[in-house]
């Protein structure tokens, strides 16, 4: 980077950033007005939830699967093979759970709404609400943000049911660890501390990628190589926060 | 509009535009491409802010109006966009019917009405249940055009309606126009670079050029008018006052030193 374009490049950062952060405060008040259409509410959380989760449930399958397996192989070295039911729901409830949905999330859910947003707006749908005295953000925004933040913790919730099913599955059914003890061991183990914090990273997570997914399509260049670029931007920008913001929440649930 | 100045990017678009329009007439708004007919649109909508002098709707400047006056002139508005502007993910029924759930409590059974009425109105009653992916530029420009009429507004704003239109569609959204002011009373706008098609129908002209209302008058004025600017759009002429080409280094020079580019 050139020092000429240092200054700009800050600057833009901090633009963006504060352009993000006012287009937050309007997209809460207008989620407040989005309130008396429940309709559109609903389905987009069915678009955003719904469609979503072929892909969450698969993953989760696998993800427990894989716990599963390599669980048992590690604790068997210390003897410990019986603990493997206190590791798949610590392991998925904490961290695996939210972390890997919201990753899901951006790529199937947060890209469908940035496109869709971003076209909405290339093609004068928006403009065109505006003119009808429409509000976009009461009509087009807040709906799609607030079905990403309702459907995010029910599909994390989702993912680590199928995760300790699938855990399971391997555990007992195919290497023979007990199943008392691993639903017994993990009951005692798990506390509503570490379910709690899984809530709040799925919430968190719901919100920053909901509100990146809608901000990158509502101020989308209008135009086919903007959108897209928009859509790229959703994806990247939601996966780093959403690791980074884990980072943090683990730091003070610890 | 009185002085109205506007720029993006520091770009002039409109400096020192003074344009009025008469209540029940047709207006036309003509101009070469690039003119900022489209912005003109979207001054008197309110969705730009004119960076000096007044653009004023019914009888208010938009400047002084709040969110909430601006969205109630925008009820008493109806306006036309150039490439129809349907919501894609709702049927044509469902499109026209838009504006009228979000604005009233009309009982269903009169929102099918009101909404068929204004589908037979531009001969689309038989698609009402067709997505807007499923229908050609003209008839979503038709559909459109039953959108804007859909809650009686007083004025009716057109962005190049006759755009890509085959002769058929053309004659009929040019019998709409006529037929709406006459009938109904609507005030209409119709910005556009069609210079035959306009003249059939407007009862009043402008026309924009460098940013400024450089003639005005009925049609038959403009035609018999002595400018140069005037004379050269309405014939379609290359050369004039208004340049065809973008500005560029000599041809010559730029053929022949290749490295330049």
């Amino acid at each position: 980077m050139s020092n000429a374009a240092r200054p700009s490049a800050v600057f833009d950062g901090v633009r963006k950033f504060g352009i993000t952060g006012i287009f937050f405060g309007r997209l809460l008040l207008a989620c407040v007005r989005s309130l008396a259409r429940p309709g559109l509410i609903v389905a987009q959380i069915f678009n955003a939830g719904a469609r979503s989760l072929i892909i969450i449930m698969l993953s989760g399958l696998f993800t427990g699967m894989v716990l599963g397996l390599l669980g048992q192989d590690v604790l068997q070295r210390f003897g410990a093979e019986t603990a493997l039911g206190t590791i798949a729901a610590l392991a998925l409830l904490k961290e695996l759970g939210p972390v890997l949905t919201a990753l899901l999330f951006a790529g199937r859910a947060g890209t469908a709404l940035t496109s869709e947003i971003g076209l909405m707006r290339a093609t004068d749908q928006l403009t065109a609400m505006e003119v009808m005295a429409v509000d976009p953000m009461s009509y087009v925004a807040a709906p799609r943000f607030l079905g990403g933040v309702i459907a995010m913790p029910l599909l994390v919730a989702i993912f680590n049911v199928i995760g300790l099913f699938g855990a399971q599955l391997i555990g007992v059914e195919l290497l023979g660890i007990d199943r008392g003890t691993f639903w017994s061991q993990m009951q005692s183990a798990v506390s509503m501390r570490d379910v709690t914090e899984g809530i709040v990273k799925s919430v968190v997570f719901g919100v920053v990628v909901s509100l990146i997914a809608v901000n990158e399509g509502y101020h989308a260049e209008p135009t086919a190589e903007g959108v897209g670029l928009a859509t790229t931007r959703t994806v990247v920008a939601s996966s780093v926060l959403t690791l980074l913001l884990d980072y943090v929440l683990t730091a003070i649930f610890l | 509009m009185r002085d109205a100045h506007y720029a993006i990017d520091g770009r002039p678009i409109f400096s020192g535009l003074n344009v009025s329009v008469r209540r029940g007439l047709i207006t036309a708004v003509m101009g070469p491409s690039g003119t900022g007919k489209t912005t003109l649109l979207r001054l008197i909508t309110g969705q730009l802010l004119a960076d000096r002098g007044e653009v004023s709707v019914f009888g208010r400047d938009v400047a002084s109006l709040s969110g909430r006056e601006i969205y109630a002139a925008r009820r008493r508005m109806g306006m036309l966009f150039q490439n129809g502007a349907l919501l894609t993910d709702i049927n044509v029924f469902e499109n026209v019917a838009f504006p009228v759930r979000e604005h009233t409590d009309l009982p269903e059974s009169l929102i099918r009405t009101l909404v068929l009425t204004k589908l037979e109105a531009v001969g689309l009653r038989g698609a009402a249940q067709l997505m807007p992916g499923e229908l050609s530029g003209g008839m979503a420009r038709r559909v459109a055009l039953a959108r804007a009429i859909v809650m009686d507004p007083e004025v009716l704003l057109y962005d190049e309606p006759f755009v890509g239109l085959d002769p058929i569609s053309l004659g009929v959204i040019l019998r709409l126009i006529k037929q709406m002011n006459q009938a109904l009373g609507i005030t209409s706008i119709v910005v556009s670079h069609d210079v035959r098609e306009l003249a059939s129908i407007a009862d009043q002209s402008y026309l924009l050029s460098g940013g400024c209302v450089v003639a005005s008058g009925t049609p038959q004025e403009l035609e018999r008018s002595d400018s140069e600017t005037v004379h050269q759009f309405m014939t379609g002429g290359a050369d004039g006052p208004v340049r065809f080409h973008y500005p560029a280094q000599d041809y010559a020079s730029q053929l022949l030193g290749a490295d330049e580019g």
